[in-house]
């Protein structure tokens, strides 16, 4: 293991940020055996790449379209080997501010080629960034959610998700094609992206856009209850007595 | 720029702009600004007046609309005297000038009431001495509040003057324009040489003075480097599209009042996008006003606004600071664009500055 070359991916945006990385990383070369094996401009991009190539170290930009720095963390967590991960970044105060406090690794750009080896030859004894580690960075949203299926990460964007099914110890994912499997809580999907999804059982999120009315029905013993009708799949899902408010919050807001 | 004490900074600036105190000078007398600035003042003064002639509220009513007829005529008259000759008053020193206006007030005031005492006796009956002493009195009111409100707004110029400082270029735009140029320094030397030269002229001009109003031809030469630069970074990310063949170039425009602008486009309409995206730039001069148009592509994400409004807030205060109620800024979200429409007035530079430039 130590002989072998540290494998390393390059994402940023910006291209002359990936060429300026890569030349002083040829110039790390010499001094560390290390071996790019390849660029990408997005986080989504990045785990596309890694779908295919493992690397141990991911070089990485904060600020990015599609996919920003924070949330590729979290879905290299999901890779059956999940990559050492460094920020680069040219200037972002507040996530700085609280890499600093959490110990967060990261280059500042311009990075000197001095410090990006100091950095390398820390590598090999960084753990992965967890969990509960990225949660204290003040990060936005996901855009995706990510499963593992055969080794790989698989993205799921959040508009495409119609609900959330807490099941055992899985959560389904559905969307209008297929479900995924995803072992998170529900709890805390609720809190990341509350105003996308309505709670409409203890163990059931709805996508608000997908909701295409609520339907009453009667038992054989005559207990009443509301089913949520939903966009692009057939199922309907019940909706708790707890939550009964919600069939006219929603039905008033479809009327306006 | 953040990087340096603000606090030493902002004292220093302050010492040296205290050596040299605003000089007086007489009021714009052709901003609209001031002239609803005048109308307010004389309609409250007849108000006054009004209220202490007849303090009923019945007869209060009748009365003011008496003063105002009569007051009216005159504070119109005098004001189109003084917007007809407004360029000659500004070149005169700031006594004579106060002089000269005094002397025309009464003049008009006196010949008018002549007239409406040929056309209508009954209503000027309670006499032109009272009406002229009216008029001096209102004209020295004025007069005195405008010398006030230049006092006053001195110190806000040389706010202006900082805040154009402090509307500053992002940090994160330095940086990674550095990072930039240094991609380039190995494989394309002689573009990197022109990248830095770029990056030493908008840096000259986010630093140097920034109280004068200043050409917009410069000003959108400003915006041209600086766009290079974001191009550098953003290849073929970032598009910008330039409609510019009815501007005036020698429109005087406060310093700073689009760059601005245009990084704040970059940052949250390009940026943000892994697709193209186009910024259009369209700027223009129709019935004596200077219209400049940003359109970007926007996507919400509602994140980022602080900085936005800042940066607005910040160009519409320096607009008022030099155009009064003559200029405007306005924004428009729309479903996937956003639009910054800026209007100011269209003062044109002296010719001879132009010669030597």
């Amino acid at each position: 293991m130590l002989d072998a070359p540290l494998k390393i991916l390059v994402v940023d945006d910006e291209a002359p940020a990936r060429r300026r990385l890569r030349e002083l990383l040829e110039d790390c070369a010499g001094a560390l055996p290390l071996v790019v094996i390849g660029e990408a401009a997005s986080g989504r991009d990045a785990l596309d790449l890694l779908g295919s190539a493992a690397a141990d170290l991911v070089l990485s930009d904060i600020r990015m379209p599609d996919m920003d720095g924070i949330e590729l963390a979290r879905h290299l967590l999901k890779l059956p080997l999940p990559p050492v991960l460094i920020f680069t970044t040219a200037y972002h105060e507040h996530a700085i501010a609280a890499f600093e406090v959490h110990a967060v690794d990261y280059l500042v750009k311009p990075v000197r080629v001095q410090r990006l080896l100091a950095a390398l030859h820390k590598v090999p004894r960084l753990r992965p960034l967890s969990d509960a580690r990225l949660d204290r960075l003040p990060a936005t949203a996901r855009r995706f959610l990510s499963v593992t299926e055969r080794s790989r990460v698989v993205l799921v964007p959040i508009e495409e998700v119609i609900y959330l099914k807490a099941e055992l110890k899985y959560i389904t994912i559905r969307t209008s094609e297929r479900e995924f499997l995803l072992e998170e809580s529900l709890t805390k999907l609720e809190e990341e992206f509350g105003a996308r999804f309505v709670r409409v059982h203890r163990n059931c999120l709805v996508a608000r856009d997908a909701i295409r009315g609520f339907e009453r029905h009667v038992s054989a013993e005559g207990d009443a209850h509301w089913e949520v009708l939903l966009r692009d799949v057939p199922e309907a899902l019940p909706v708790s007595r707890r939550q009964q408010f919600i069939v006219r919050e929603i039905g008033r807001e479809n009327d306006t | 720029m953040r990087i340096a004490a603000p606090g030493r900074q902002q004292q220093t600036m302050r010492a040296i702009i205290n050596q040299k105190p605003y000089p007086p000078r007489l009021p714009e007398l052709r901003n609209l600004g001031t002239v609803l600035r005048i109308l307010l003042a004389v309609n409250g003064l007849a108000l006054v007046v009004a209220f202490d002639r007849e303090p009923s509220w019945e007869a209060f009513s009748r009365v003011w609309l008496d003063t105002t007829a009569i007051v009216e005529p005159h504070v119109l008259a005098n004001l189109l005297l003084l917007y007809v000759l407004a360029p000659w008053l500004e070149h005169m020193p700031y006594r004579t000038g106060v002089i000269v206006i005094f002397a025309l007030n009464l003049g008009t005031t006196i010949a008018l009431d002549a007239v409406l005492a040929m056309l209508a006796p009954e209503v000027v009956s309670t006499g032109m001495a009272r009406h002229a002493v009216f008029s001096l009195l209102a004209t020295g009111l004025l007069l005195g509040y405008f010398h006030l409100r230049t006092k006053a707004l001195s110190p806000a110029i040389t706010e202006a003057r900082l805040q154009a400082l402090q509307a500053r270029i992002r940090p994160h735009f330095l940086f990674n324009s550095i990072n930039a140029v240094l991609s380039l320094v190995r494989a394309e030397p002689r573009r990197a040489e022109t990248a830095l030269e770029d990056l030493a002229d908008l840096f000259r001009v986010l630093m140097r003075d920034n109280r004068q109003l200043a050409p917009l031809a410069d000003e959108i030469e400003l915006c041209r480097q600086y766009l290079n630069l974001e191009k550098l970074r953003l290849g073929d990310r970032l598009e910008v599209e330039w409609h510019l063949e009815n501007m005036p170039g020698d429109a005087l425009v406060p310093p700073l009042v689009l760059q601005p602008l245009l990084e704040n486009a970059v940052y949250h309409g390009v940026e943000p996008s892994g697709s193209p995206g186009a910024i259009a730039i369209n700027i223009f001069l129709r019935r004596g006003q200077v219209h400049a148009i940003l359109r970007n592509p926007y996507t919400f994400s509602g994140n980022h606004h602080a900085g936005n409004k800042m940066a607005m807030d910040n160009i519409r205060e320096r607009l008022a600071l030099h155009f009064d109620a003559e200029a405007s800024l306005e924004t428009r979200a729309g479903k996937d664009r956003y639009e910054v429409h800026i209007r100011m007035p269209y003062r044109p530079a002296p010719q001879l500055e132009r010669v030597h430039a």
